[in-house]
């Protein structure tokens, strides 16, 4: 991983890469980005015509696994900057997920306190890795979803505000500022400035907006597509069904050209299809901006899609996720495959 | 058989709003298709097409997993207590 981040840091776009020794640094925040763009080509065979490619940047070789590493890091810069975070302060956020872990990591490296309010069925593997970066978890009842860990955080944080820095992923401006300054460069960078179409899931928009914006900076006629879940009801963890749910103050869906909705089960499926057929073990949120990624990539002539693989699939392997998966069969999934991405209403 | 049915953010809804509703039935199968009578939407947001209860959605009968106990199958008692969680910490 250290080699081809370095590679990629180091190579003008389009260069050949060439294998250098490991990045040698100074910090585990120095490490977060530069993470690869892998093309997913078995899947997609014989799915596109011949001249439809599509890449996934795998965001869970960040440091702390996932892509939110990148919007933790910016927010708690931009906050040491301002002087809203200062020694002493404790870290506080409400997050069912890959936030906390993210926020828990760089708190660990910098020496601040981090402290979370999130829901008692958050997973098993993700309570532990929070405890292995000394966070201090507090937990919501499951009913109440990510209101009720929202509700905790604020009485939380009503005990004693000035004990807190709070970065609030939804509304601060540093969670796109990330994807704006390292996500969309980095895929310029890795597709040479070939990219046409970049596809997102919508967590808190962040990743959709930020990267988004650089990209249509670089070239305006790039289609940026969101990927959210098709039903309230949903088992994507990480993403959020817009209609239902409190509008994060930095979601700008004016901005986006199109979004897709993507049912649980076509996302999970996905899931065991890219562990079993491209060796790739990821989260549902990456199933589910594979499905996307593909009913776009299906409706072109030519094109080089992008999509976002949010995490690794391994803090997952106790969830729902992995129930039934037994019946998965590959023949069944190529059907499938064919009737999901054929029902795509995307205008690309 | 009148069980207490505790609904998650995401179903409130189709429940006018309400955390909470009593249903009647003799299996938590029947519970759901009772629950669906009063609340349309509710039965096709926990079941698939073939009437299995969907992989992301998880339901406690006093406290326990159906998955462990008899499934859908699984008995119920007056007074009983049911929870329906989503698999994640979704909603709002």
């Amino acid at each position: 991983m250290a080699t081809i981040s370095q590679s990629s840091r180091q190579s003008p776009a389009g260069a050949e890469r060439q294998p250098v020794p490991a990045a040698r640094a100074r910090s585990v925040l120095e490490l977060i980005g530069d993470t690869p763009l892998l093309e997913i080509r078995k899947i997609a065979a014989g799915l596109l015509r011949p001249g439809v490619r599509v890449f996934a940047k795998l965001e869970g070789f960040n440091p702390g696994g996932s892509v939110k590493d990148r919007a933790a890091a910016k927010m708690i810069e931009i906050g040491l900057a301002r002087g809203e975070l200062k020694p002493g302060k404790v870290i506080i956020d409400s997050t069912s997920g890959n936030t906390g872990i993210a926020l828990a990591m760089v708190g660990a490296a910098l020496g601040y306190q981090v402290e979370l309010a999130m829901a008692a069925n958050a997973s098993r593997e993700r309570k532990q890795i929070l405890a292995a970066f000394g966070a201090k978890v507090n937990f919501s009842d499951p009913l109440e979803g990510s209101d009720g860990a929202m509700m905790l955080c604020r009485q939380m944080i009503a005990r004693a505000p000035e004990r807190y820095f709070k970065p609030d992923q939804y509304n601060n401006e540093a969670n796109p500022l990330a994807h704006f300054e390292t996500t969309g460069p980095e895929i310029w960078r890795q597709s040479a400035g070939q990219v046409t179409h970049f596809v997102a899931g919508i967590g808190t928009g962040g990743t959709v907006m930020g990267t988004g914006r650089y990209l249509k900076s670089r070239r305006p006629e790039i289609r940026v597509i969101a990927v959210e879940p098709d039903d309230p009801m949903h088992g994507l963890e990480g993403l959020k069904h817009m209609a239902s749910s409190i509008v994060p103050g930095i979601y700008h869906e004016e901005e986006l050209d199109d979004k897709l909705p993507v049912s649980t089960e076509d996302a999970y499926e996905m899931v065991y299809a890219l562990g079993q057929i491209e060796g790739l073990l990821v989260g549902q949120s990456s199933g589910a901006a594979m499905v996307a990624a593909l009913r776009v990539a299906r409706q072109l002539k030519q094109g080089f899609v992008v999509t976002l693989f949010p995490d690794f699939g391994d803090r997952y392997l106790s969830t729902n996720l992995w129930v039934g998966w037994q019946r998965w069969r590959r023949e069944d999934f190529a059907r499938r495959l064919d009737k999901w991405t054929g029902r795509a209403n995307a205008t690309t | 058989m009148t069980v207490r049915v505790r609904i998650p953010t995401p179903l409130r809804k189709l429940t006018g709003g309400s955390d909470e509703v009593s249903v009647e039935g003799a299996s938590v199968r029947a519970v759901i298709d009772n629950l669906e009578e009063r609340h349309p939407g509710v039965r096709e947001r926990l079941l698939d097409q073939k009437g299995d209860l969907r992989r992301f959605v998880n339901v406690y009968l006093n406290g326990n997993d159906i998955r462990f106990l008899n499934d859908l199958n699984s008995t119920v008692k007056d007074g009983d207590d049911i929870s329906i969680v989503p698999a994640i910490a979704g909603g709002r």
